[in-house]
Formats: C-alpha cells, structure tokens, sequence
C-alpha cells in the first residue's frame, strides 16, 4: 500500500506539496503578516485566470501536444468582452457566451489542422498566438475601459468567508473548471482517452479509441478554458488590453511542468497542476514581500523549478523505463517513439 | 532518385516563388518600392532596408536551421538577443559623453559569449539530460528575459558609445554593416556544413538519432554544437539588434524573435520533423517576412494587424509542407502521384 502511495505519480505531486508548503511556511516566518488565510486565499483570487488556463494546457499536454495560443486567446478574449460590452452595449452574458464560442471555435479550428493534416501543434498553435494577438488590434489598438454594471459587481463583489477572509466570484469560476478538469480526467472516457493517446497514440488506435475525435476536442476545450480565462481576467482588470496574456502561455507551461505533468505525455493530473500555480503565486507573493529583488526574480525562479522538475522526471524516466525493459525483455529494447 | 543538388534546388523553388510574388505585387502596387538613390555615399531604398531591417531574424535563423535539421527546436533565442543586448549595455555603460566603461572589443566578445553559454546550457539539457527541446529551451526562454532584465535593472539602459552604432547602423562599400556580418556567417556555416560531413552528420541525426548513433556518429556532441551554435548566432544578432536603436531593453529587444526565426526557417523549406536543411532557404523565409512587414506598412495599415496576415501565411505554408494535405488535395484534383 504505502508502494502504491509512493508511485512516481504520487511522489511528484508529493514533492510539490512539500514544496509548497515549505516556500509558505518560511514566507510566514520570515515576514510578519505573510501568514493569513486571506493571503493564502489571494493566491487564488490573484491567479484564477492562470488556474482556468493551466487546467486546459495540463489536458493538452498529458495528449502530448502543446498549445501556445492560450495567452493571446486570453488577450483576444478581454479585447472581445470589452468591446462588445462597451462599444456595441451588447448583454453581458451574451458577450460572455459569443467569447466562450470564439474561443472553442478557435480551438476546434487548430485542432482540425493538427490532427486531419497531421500537422505540428507547436507550429500551428504558435500561429494562433499570432493571429489571436493581431485580431486583438483588429479589435482595438487603445485599452478599452469597462464600466458596464454587471462587469463591474463581478469585479468588485466578495464572497465572505471565515473570519473576515473572502474570496471573489472569479475563484468560485476556477474551483468550477478544476473540479470540473479533474472530473472529466479521471472517470470519463475522453480523460481516459487523453492518457492513453498521451502514453502511445499508435496503440491507442489500434485499441479503437476515438483518437481523432478526442485530439480535435482537446485544442477546443483548451480553447474554450483559455476564453473563459479571459472573462474572468476582465473581471480582474476591468479593461480590454491587447497586450494582456503576453507570455501567459509560457507560465502555463510552466506550472503545469512544476505540477509533475510529463511533457511527453501519458502522466500528469490536474491537481497537481493547482498546486503549481499556487508555487508560482507564492513565489510573487514572496518576492513583494521580500521588497527588494526587482520583479523579474519571479521568471528567473520559475525557470530555475521548470528546470529542477524537468530534471527530476527525467531522472524517474530513465529509471522507470530501464527497470521496466528488465522486467519485460532481456534484448536491449529500443524505445520506439510515438509519432 | 534526385540528386541532393537538384531536390535542393527545387526545395528553394517555392519561397523563391514566395518571395517573387510579394516584390511583383510591390512592383505594381505600391508607388517608388523598388526606387534606389545615393545619398552620402550610402544606397538607399526600401529593398536595402528589407535587407537591414531582416538581418537580425536571418542571422537567428542561421543557427536555428541546424537546430531544427537535427529536429530540434530553439526558443530561447528571443531571450538570448535581450541577454547579449543587456551585457554589452552594462560593459559599455549608459555615459552621456560616449565613453566606454570597458574596451568595446571587451564589451562585444563578453556578449557573444555569454550567448553561447547560454546555448551550452541548452545543448547540455538536450544533449546530456534528455529534455525535450521545445521544454530544454522553455527554460532560458522564460529565466532568460528575467536575467536580462536583472542585468539592467529593469531600466532601458541607452548607449552613446559612437563605434558601437556600426553593428546596426553603420555603412561599408555603400550597403548596411549587418548585411556583410549576415552574408560571413552564412557563407562559414555553409562552407562548414557542405564541404565537410558535419551537414550530412546533422541531417542524420535529425532522420534518425539511434540509426546515427549505430553507424558511428557521436549524436549527443552534434546536438550540443547546434544548440552552442544557435547561442552564438543570437548573441552576434543581439548586438545588431542593441546597436541599432543604440539601447538595450530587456523586456522588448528580440520580443517574439524566435517566433519569426522559427518561421522564417519553415517558410524556407526546412521542416520541423529534422533532416535536409536549407540555409539560402532559410534566408530568403527571413527576407519574406520581412517584405511582408515593409509591404503591409506601406499600406498604411496598423503594423500590428501584419500578424494576422503571418499566422494566415503560416497555416497556408504549414499545408502545403503537410504531406497529408497533399495527398488529399491529390486526391481531389489529380489522379496519380502528388509532385512534392
């Protein structure tokens, strides 16, 4: 049993927690006022976007694919809300259900070109960071402010908790869409699917999965999270901004990469992803508080993790594939690679 | 079975024709494009600007050409320019009077290698560690802009070093400085490359690297060196880049470059699954890019919209390198063998 609890899964979720824990237990003894619940709840309040975005990036990449379009689909995203809510006056809600449509569209449509022409999601997704920064201008080049009044209560209004601390509409929407994620990955068949063409899409064709299906579906939902992201960064900043999101997409990454998901695929789960956003929060948090290292620190330590994470899987990897390659065959086995 | 000269020449055939396409639509449609005058003993025109103005894209795309042929991917690149960019700015220094703080040869040589340190960082995580590329690079890409950042102090740090302004504004024989440092490094990879195995050992490595390990080719020190040598090429197109606004600004110099080296690489006939490689390929992707640009500015329309016209370029030439997309597009429309 306690073999079982300490799998290579496990024990990479484990090494973050710990991780986690110990970056807010010595921010909580080195700077008086770092330890409250409020600011262990800001974490998320100040990242529910990242949280939305990362949950859709940890399905694409279990996949084994890769989205880099999520932060200018962000952009796009608060450029469309904002406008249309301001400009065209248009229903709040329906603003929010035309962008959640946009973005799911946007996502389907790249998923088709990678999976129908077999072509590579680094490059065709790299082209809709592209596209979603220019139609960003197309929409407006100036920041649009927003002072509709739905926009603003969601802004604005607070959810009470215990003891004075609360937390904002936007969090309630992330804990939604990760409770949702890690539903969807675990016990229905499209999660199951994800893993098992993240572990070998050959066999899982062979197995008679729906692969084609299932892939095109991922880059929408993907889509889909990184628009509802949007929404929920309008909320944050109450303005449509056509820079917003820049580089967002390598952050997701990035905490999805700390929250023990393998990059090359088959492994990962979206709990673990949470729990990297909140390392990457902590370490901001930290930062402010430390008062004196400039801002940028916050990329140079996010870096530093990807590293140290990277480095660790591989180690597990090398590990794990070599005692798995005794155990099955005494011929030294070439690692056949998943196209 | 075409022989490797004439199937690289007919991979050039397509971004030539690119290329051609755009300056004939200029040729008709854009007033005074291809005028050229003297002035101060220098040529001036938009075409020589396409050339200057695409130098530090072509000079990344030098060293990611191998990357990519070894199928690689190198990210950091972008990163890497503001790095090169931030150190000569410290070493030179912001004085108002234009006196440098070290010698500018100290200055440029520290640049370039702490570019190259940065590939060797990148190599070994490929190379030795086993990281993907995509993620080993992820990790300079994300640190590399802070690094950079710290180097300055998250100031734009201004240079008046005059000698320092020729990388990216100087003259020689009439035509930009950067254009002769492009065309050197590309005829030394080239003759590097092509006149010795080392091009047959990258292609290799790229189709298959356990085939290239089996028939004796060290695939681990190919990959360091591409990945050295792409943080070479950043750190040279670093320097470009700094002396041509005479500034270095960690947060904005070489933004998205890797995203257009990336393309122009592409555009230029080399594919992202490794193998053959196309330098002069490469190049005139960069020149397209960059023609694209000039052609949308001069149309007056928001310089930023020009990255929907990008991304639309990208699907479309994504396409057609897709050999799926052939065979279907062959299957629809002719009967028999598509002509790759």
């Amino acid at each position: 049993m306690t073999r079982r609890l300490l799998n290579n899964r496990n024990l990479s979720i484990l090494v973050i927690l710990a991780l986690f824990v110990i970056m807010f237990g010595w921010g909580s003894v080195a700077y008086t006022g770092f330890f409250s619940l409020q600011n262990f709840l800001n974490l998320f309040i100040d990242n529910a976007y990242l949280l939305i975005i990362a949950v859709g990036m940890t399905f694409v990449i279990i996949s084994g694919g890769i989205d880099l379009s999520v932060g200018s689909m962000l952009g796009l995203s608060t450029m469309l809300s904002a406008s249309l809510v301001q400009k065209s006056q248009l229903n709040p809600l329906l603003v929010i259900l035309i962008v959640l449509l946009i973005g799911t569209a946007l996502g389907f449509f790249m998923g088709c070109l990678i999976q129908l022409f077999d072509l590579p999601p680094f490059i065709i997704t790299l082209a809709g960071l592209y596209l979603g920064r220019g139609l960003c201008y197309v929409v407006s080049i100036d920041t649009i402010a927003i002072n509709n009044s739905f926009f603003q209560a969601a802004a604005h209004s607070q959810i009470k908790l215990l003891d004075n601390s609360f937390i904002s509409p936007s969090v309630v929407i992330a804990l939604v869409v990760i409770a949702a994620g890690a539903y969807v990955l675990r016990f229905t068949r499209f999660g199951r699917t994800i893993y098992a063409i993240g572990g070998n899409e050959q066999s899982a064709l062979l197995m008679g999965l729906p692969v084609t299906r299932t892939k095109i579906g991922i880059y929408a939902l993907s889509g889909f999270c990184s628009a509802l992201a949007g929404v929920v960064f309008t909320f944050y900043t109450l303005s449509g901004y056509a820079l917003d999101g820049k580089g967002m997409e390598l952050d997701a990454i990035a905490t999805v990469v700390i929250g023990g998901t393998l990059l090359t695929g088959g492994a990962g789960s979206v709990f673990g992803t949470v729990v990297g956003v909140l390392v990457y929060g902590t370490i901001q948090v930290l930062i402010v508080f430390q008062g004196t290292l400039n801002s940028w620190w916050t990329r140079i330590a996010i870096g530093f993790l990807v590293f140290l994470f990277c480095f660790l899987q591989r180690l597990f990897e090398t590990r794990k594939s070599t005692t798995a390659v005794r155990r099955i065959a005494p011929q030294p086995a070439a690692s056949a690679s998943a196209g | 079975m075409p022989s490797v000269r004439s199937s690289s020449q007919s991979k050039l055939v397509w971004p030539l024709a690119a290329l051609g396409c755009l300056l004939l639509f200029n040729f008709f449609f854009t007033p005074n494009f291809f005028h050229m005058e003297v002035k101060e003993g220098h040529l001036y025109g938009n075409l020589i600007d396409i050339l200057k103005n695409a130098a530090p894209i072509m000079l990344l795309a030098i060293g990611l050409t191998l990357v990519i042929a070894t199928k690689g991917i190198d990210i950091s690149v972008g990163s890497v320019v503001a790095i090169s960019a931030g150190v000569v700015a410290i070493l030179l220094g912001g004085d108002l009077a234009g006196q440098a703080k070290y010698p500018l040869a100290v200055a440029i040589v520290a640049a370039v290698l702490a570019s190259t340190a940065a590939g060797v960082w990148n190599g070994i995580l490929v190379s030795r560690i086993g990281l993907q590329p995509i993620i080993a690079t992820l990790i300079l890409f994300v640190a590399g802009r802070g690094i950079a950042m710290v180097l300055t102090n998250a100031m734009v740090v201004w240079l008046y070093v005059k000698p320092f302004a020729i990388f990216g504004q100087g003259y020689l024989l009439g035509l930009p400085f950067s254009i002769y440092l492009v065309a050197g490094l590309l005829l030394l990879t080239a003759l590097v490359t092509r006149r010795t195995a080392i091009g047959l050992f990258i292609e290799s490595v790229g189709i298959n690297p356990v085939a290239a390990r089996f028939s004796g080719i060290n695939a681990k020190n190919i990959l360091l060196g591409v990945y050295i040598f792409s943080g070479f090429c950043a750190g040279v197109s670093g320097l470009v880049v700094c002396s041509t606004v005479m500034s270095a600004d960690g947060n904005n110099a070489g933004n998205l470059y890797e995203l257009d080296a990336i393309l122009a690489v592409v555009l230029g006939g080399t594919s992202l699954n490794g193998g053959k490689f196309y330098l002069l390929g490469s190049m005139i992707g960069a020149l397209i890019i960059q023609t694209l640009t000039t052609t949308i500015y001069a149309f007056n329309v928001a310089p930023e919209i020009s990255q929907v016209v990008k991304a639309l370029v990208v699907y479309g030439v994504s396409l057609l390198q897709s050999e799926t997309f052939r065979r279907r597009i062959a299957g629809v429309f002719v009967k028999g063998r598509a002509v790759a």
